[in-house]
């Protein structure tokens, strides 16, 4: 997998152990989270912005919109592009040059949940059919690398795209005015919100939110990105990664503890954005 | 088999748990260590496995185990518009992810400092290439000799609105009515019951999902059986 620190391979005996004991070295349980930190509007020149700490993971995350020709099989569609950087400040791990495999495979499975569960309204995304319609840029930064990027980096996009506003534009001379901001924003169904979850097995216990030293001793995991539209939950994305098995029981209990988990999820989301609407409130009054 | 919704009737006929028709040859590059051809229908993949042999640049080896290394590539003229030739951040993924689900068998232990290349093309593509290319690759491992625990084989489950269905085609990949499509690759190991791929798009409820899985295995364990039947009469 990813080239990791030597130092991990003399701890990682000791890791494995403490998982397989149910006992984490900060004292978690196997299905405890982080605690997560939200701060939004971190970037005033982003249509959207926000900055997720899960323990000492940090990821960015920017909107950034454009005007563009749609795709020729969806002329009245708008577009979405995501994209992760694994910037070398994040990680003595990290390495300038081209996108690496961790950071194409991250982005695109972030990108996935996002647009299977039609979370995003593309067709309102549309300027005029055939001829132009708004992309929407998700761009990812990692700031820190304690673990668990793709889940701190989806709850960072769906939140950045829940708060992002579109820019004025001029339709006719086709102009963004960048830093104007409308009081619009993006098209989304909140009954839709994907939210992403991801279990990691080290011997035969599966467990969440690892800090990078636990990711370390993994053999791989199994993320899960689900929203729930009406009673149902549901899976709207799946990925295994990692030179690990799962059989179909361990599945079984990885879906129940996932449901759990999206209420929690859903709670802090729900209750980060209405803290952000009441301070926002605060200083327009 | 057939839930209440609006697909009712496969679009090439075929019964909702019936691949389609599968081809198998090993053999098919001449210059490799080992190569295999396997067709699921319309789709068509060839793989062609090199080494093992020795890694370099040097810092790259492992002195504990071997390296499995997986390209992935689509032919150009494989789908309907053009694909551009050279990497894409989807045959990067599909590379990576192919890795994964061979690695768990072959026995990289056996094979310290060395690279096991596996070269897998797309000639003709509908639908399902990845887990084509998955069985062409297990086959062409098993044909150049690399100690492996067992086989591997791959195909796609999907969900037409309610209905659950083996060996998807494109046609049913965009399937619009009622819950749409849901397409999930999935590979499976048939002796040790373990899945070693397993990717997921578009919507589905956990039960269901256990359900698909389930078609996955039983429609894994026919492949297998072309695999054996294949590799054994090459022999």
């Amino acid at each position: 997998m990813v080239h990791r620190t030597m130092a991990y391979k003399i701890t990682k005996k000791n890791v494995n152990d403490a998982i397989n004991l149910e006992k984490r070295f900060d004292g978690r349980g196997l299905f405890d989270q982080r605690p997560v930190e939200i701060e939004f509007g971190v970037s005033n020149k982003a249509e959207g912005s926000v900055r997720v700490r899960m323990g000492k993971t940090e990821v960015l995350c920017g909107i950034k919109m454009a005007t563009a020709e749609p795709y020729t099989d969806h002329e009245a569609e708008g577009t979405m592009m995501t994209s992760v950087e694994l910037l070398p400040l994040a990680s003595p791990d990290f390495e300038y040059g081209a996108p690496s495999i961790q950071s194409v495979e991250t982005a695109r499975i972030i990108d996935r949940g996002i647009r299977e569960s039609g979370f995003v309204d593309f067709e309102k995304l549309c300027i005029k059919e055939g001829e132009k319609v708004w992309s929407v840029f998700i761009d990812l930064a990692v700031i820190n690398d304690d673990g668990n990027l793709i889940d701190a980096g989806a709850l960072a996009a769906i939140l950045a795209l829940m708060t992002a506003k579109f820019p004025v534009y001029d339709e006719k001379a086709d102009k963004i005015e960048f830093g104007e901001f409308t009081d619009k924003k993006l098209p989304l169904d909140k009954s839709k919100l994907p939210l992403t979850v991801s279990f990691f097995k080290s011997g035969e216990k599966v467990f969440i939110d690892p800090t990078r030293e636990e990711e370390a001793t993994t053999k791989g995991r199994l993320t899960f990105e689900i929203s729930k539209p009406e009673k149902d939950e549901m899976i709207n994305a799946m990925q295994k990664g990692g030179e690990v098995t799962f059989t179909t029981d361990e599945i079984e209990t990885m879906i129940a503890e996932a449901t759990k988990i999206f209420k929690k999820l859903k709670t802090l989301v729900d209750e980060s954005l209405d803290k952000a609407e009441k301070e926002n409130k605060k200083k327009k009054d | 088999m057939a839930e209440k919704g609006s697909y009712t009737k496969r679009i090439d006929g075929r019964s909702f748990d019936a691949l389609r028709p599968i081809s198998a040859k090993v053999g098919v590059v001449p210059n490799a260590d080992g190569s295999a051809m396997f067709s699921q229908g319309d789709t068509i993949a060839i793989a062609a496995v090199y080494g093992p042999k020795t890694l370099h640049p040097k810092n790259q080896q492992n002195p504990e185990k071997g390296v499995l290394r997986v390209h992935y590539n689509m032919l150009s003229f494989s789908v309907g518009e053009r694909i551009r030739p050279g990497v894409s951040r989807r045959s990067q993924e599909i590379s990576q992810v192919t890795e994964w689900a061979l690695t768990p068998v072959v026995m990289l232990e056996e094979l310290p400092g060395t690279v096991i290349d596996i070269h897998i093309n797309i000639i003709q593509a509908n639908a399902g290439t990845r887990c084509a290319g998955i069985n062409a690759a297990a086959m062409a491992l098993a044909h150049a000799g690399i100690p492996m625990k067992e086989m591997v084989s791959a195909v796609a489950i999907g969900k037409m609105d309610q209905t659950i269905v083996s060996d998807v085609t494109k046609e049913e990949e965009d399937y619009k009515e009622g819950e749409a499509a849901t397409d999930i690759p999935m590979a499976y190991l048939s002796n040790s019951k373990k899945i070693s791929l397993l990717q997921l798009d578009g919507r589905i409820q956990a039960k269901r999902l256990i359900e698909a899985l389930d078609a996955g295995k039983k429609a894994c364990q026919k492949i297998y059986e072309i695999q054996k039947k294949v590799l054994k009469e090459s022999e």
